[in-house]
């Protein structure tokens, strides 16, 4: 494993599979009634958070605790861009109080990067989303999401070769889109991106996948169709005339959703945007998997600290829990 | 007055002979001078050429002392073979009216080590909306010809027209930065594949060539000089070459660092390579140098732009656009010119002495290297190699993208009217 997780496209395939079978091993903990390993007591993990972000700082709080390691939360709200060095401040001072690995959000791309490369901190960090550049876990989340849905929860070892997933949306600002694209492509899925040419990256031609503009056609053949989150202050910088034309274009509702195939899946980094980009009908209905992307968050990002920080056993013992307590 | 002799030089890397200077100015150009008590340096193996003149450079001074200042910025100008600079009015104040130019024109006499010549704003605060006093800035002790609000685009369509207009009275020109602003809301680097990778704000080549493109018809109409400053992109070169061959009267420089780098650099994230115009890809570096060679661009100028380390050392979106370059510019134009074989040193001369001189109307700069003009000289020793060490630079600044990387050639000697600014590679 690498020291840091800083982009999905640092990751090998082997590293992501590993990932996911952890993640899996993970998953079987927080099923058990006492849900919490003792793989990281003593150590000290500060989630640093420059940007608002509570769901994912709650997730990884989650997952940190679960391991039993102390956590330390950090928000320094908006003050880093205006003031160039306080990233650097805070790294040192994080450096002094001897924390064993940092989880970052920061809305600068490169953030992370910098602070894992600077020099002006040694313990592991863990890009937890920076500007529009990578959230390697949510993507490690989502892949794990669609394993579990799409091969089956007995896939350890498995990538997702043959998968043909979909993204839909605002690429251009979108880190999940990117992470994704990595990712998937690492895994051996097939990426679709659909997006209005105006959320569509300069560039996008050299990604690991393939681009369109018609949902429809794309949504025939898709295993699992993941929708973007479009932000609301793009509406008035002229990315696309109106919210109704958007969603008439771009949106998920039933209808559409009927057009995929049987075992097709629907997801969505949340939060959602009900109406516009995804129907209350798709949403709610059991193909969407908001819900367990949420909870599966928790269980890569153990995966992740654990990996990064515990080293390469595996988290829990090997034996398989064959009570299938669990199912 | 004390004479020296500078015995044995290529000059302007042609055939070595000895160059005498008495007082102000060359004495004489010959072989086999004879030395009488002069001072003799031993120039053999090096390249004589005029002292380079910097049409673009940022002092700093007044407003970011701890950035540059007049004083420092000059001291890495001499280091650099420079003895002429021009300094841009992006200072605090901004240099818009007579009486910041006459500042820092004087500090400039002051120094000692390169003529500094004020380009005054073309408009109020660079805030491109009220010209600003061309005219009285221009009639002032500085003699503004060049008038830029650097840093900013003069976008404003008439403004530009206005300026353009305007300085004809007096043989102005004015300096364009061109740069759409609604094209490059929230850029920090070039837009394309690495900024798409990146997740970085992409800052397209369109906003420049736009600009450029509307600038020479706007030159044309009006029947003025237009200089562009800093062409980073293959189109805008197309663009130039276009108007250059239609007639318009539009010159255009090139910095030493959009002749070397390109965005494959930012994948580091290091803010060190954050400029602006920010670098371009492979294919337009190449296009540049065809175009510098070919005269298409006219001159090489630094764009020289001192940050302190703290501005520098923190995350890309936080930190300060620009990079110091007066005293790597040489060995960057050695590397990527003359050791490709584009430019021969009499071609370096001109694209950063003689052309230079002649678009800033630097007085006494940029002059052949003959008896009766002004000794402002620069000794090179080509056959120098050696690692870019910033600690060593002049500048108040260290923001530098070639620390640690091998570059060729070494100014040894700076002359500044006879005087000696810089003797092997040690400022006087
Ligand atoms: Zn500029």
């Amino acid at each position: 494993m690498m020291r840091h997780l800083i982009s999905a496209a640092d990751l090998t395939r082997d590293d992501a599979v590993l990932i996911l079978d952890t993640t899996e091993e993970m998953a079987r903990v927080s099923d058990r009634p006492i849900k919490k390993l003792p793989a990281l007591r003593g150590r000290t993990i500060c989630n640093l958070f420059f940007e608002d972000s509570t769901r994912t700082r709650i997730s990884f709080e989650a997952a940190e605790k679960r391991l039993s390691a102390d956590v330390i939360n950090f928000a320094a709200k908006g003050s880093s861009v205006s003031k160039g060095e306080s990233l650097k401040d805070t790294a040192q001072t994080l450096e002094a109080m001897g924390v064993d690995a940092v989880v970052i959000r920061h809305s600068a791309s490169g953030a992370p990067y910098r602070l894992a490369t600077s020099g002006w901190i040694d313990a592991p960090v863990i890009n937890a989303g920076d500007g529009t550049h990578q959230h390697p876990t949510q993507a490690l989340l989502d892949a794990f999401t669609m394993r579990r849905r799409l091969v089956g929860e007995d896939a350890l070892g498995q990538d997702l070769t043959g998968k043909r997933i979909t993204l839909v949306g605002d690429v251009l600002h979108s880190r999940v889109a990117r992470s994704n694209v990595d990712l998937l492509h690492t895994l051996g899925a097939d990426v679709t991106l659909v997006a209005p040419p105006t959320l569509l990256p300069v560039g996008v031609e050299h990604w690991t996948c393939d681009v369109s503009y018609d949902l429809d056609a794309v949504l025939l053949k898709s295993d699992a169709v993941m929708m973007l989150r479009v932000q609301r202050e793009r509406m008035n910088a002229a990315f696309f005339p109106t919210e109704r034309e958007y969603s008439r274009r771009y949106g998920l509702d039933g209808e559409r959703m009927a057009k995929m195939p049987e075992h097709g899946i629907v997801m969505h980094p949340g939060p959602m945007v009900r109406g516009m980009e995804i129907t209350a009908e798709v949403a709610d209905s059991d193909r969407c998997t908001v819900v367990e992307q949420v909870a599966n968050g928790v269980h890569t990002r153990m995966a992740v600290l654990y990996l990064l920080l515990g080293g390469n056993e595996p988290a829990v013992s090997h034996a398989r829990p064959t009570d299938s307590e669990n199912k | 007055m004390s004479t020296i002799l500078i015995r044995g030089a290529k000059v302007l890397g042609g055939d070595v002979q000895d160059v005498l200077i008495d007082g102000e100015t060359i004495a004489a150009v010959g072989t086999g001078l004879d030395a009488g008590d002069a001072t003799v340096v031993d120039a053999e193996g090096q390249i004589l050429l005029p002292g380079l003149v910097d049409l673009h450079t940022h002092l700093r001074e007044p407003g970011r002392e701890d950035s540059e200042t007049v004083l420092t910025g000059t001291r890495a100008a001499a280091r650099g073979g420079y003895t002429s600079v021009f300094a841009m009015a992006n200072t605090f104040p901004v240099a818009d009216t007579a009486g910041v130019v006459e500042q820092v024109w004087r500090l400039g006499r002051e120094s000692g080590y390169c003529d500094v010549q004020p380009i005054g704003a073309v408009t109020v605060g660079l805030e491109g909306k009220q010209l600003a006093e061309l005219g009285a800035m221009h009639d002032s002790a500085a003699g503004v010809t060049v008038f830029s609000d650097d840093g900013k685009c003069v976008h404003d369509a008439v403004i530009m027209r206005r300026a353009l207009e305007y300085v004809k009275a007096f043989g102005g020109v004015v300096a364009q930065h061109a740069q759409e602003p609604r094209l490059t809301e929230g850029a920090q680097m070039n837009e394309g594949v690495v900024s798409a990778e990146l997740g970085l704000g992409g800052w397209p080549a369109v906003a420049e060539e736009s600009i450029i493109a509307r600038d020479v018809l706007l030159a044309e109409h009006v029947g003025s000089r237009v200089h562009i400053c800093h062409l980073s992109t293959a189109g805008s070169v197309e663009i130039v070459r276009w108007a250059k061959s239609r007639g318009i009267d539009v010159t255009a420089e090139v910095t030493p660092h959009h002749l070397l780098l390109t965005d494959e650099l930012v994948r580091s994230y290091n803010p060190v390579y954050k400029v602006n115009p920010p670098l371009r890809t492979e294919k337009d570096v190449m296009a540049l140098r065809e175009a510098l060679a070919d005269g298409t661009i006219d001159i090489v100028a630094t764009d020289h732009a001192p940050h302190p380390h703290e501005d520098k050392d923190c995350e890309w979106a936080a930190a300060a656009m620009g990079m110091v370059g007066l005293e790597t510019a040489l060995s960057v134009v050695q590397h990527t010119m003359v050791e490709t074989g584009l430019l021969d040193w009499a071609g370096v001369a001109d694209r950063m002495a003689h052309k230079p001189a002649e678009i800033g109307r630097a007085q006494g700069h940029g002059r052949p290297v003959s008896a009766g003009e002004p000794a402002n000289l620069t000794l090179v020793d080509p056959a120098y190699r050696g690692e870019v060490n910033p600690a060593g630079f002049a500048s108040r600044s260290r923001n530098t993208p070639y620390e640690g990387r091998e570059l060729p050639g070494r100014v040894t000697h700076t002359f500044l009217r006879g005087r000696a600014t810089l003797v092997d590679g040690k400022l006087a």
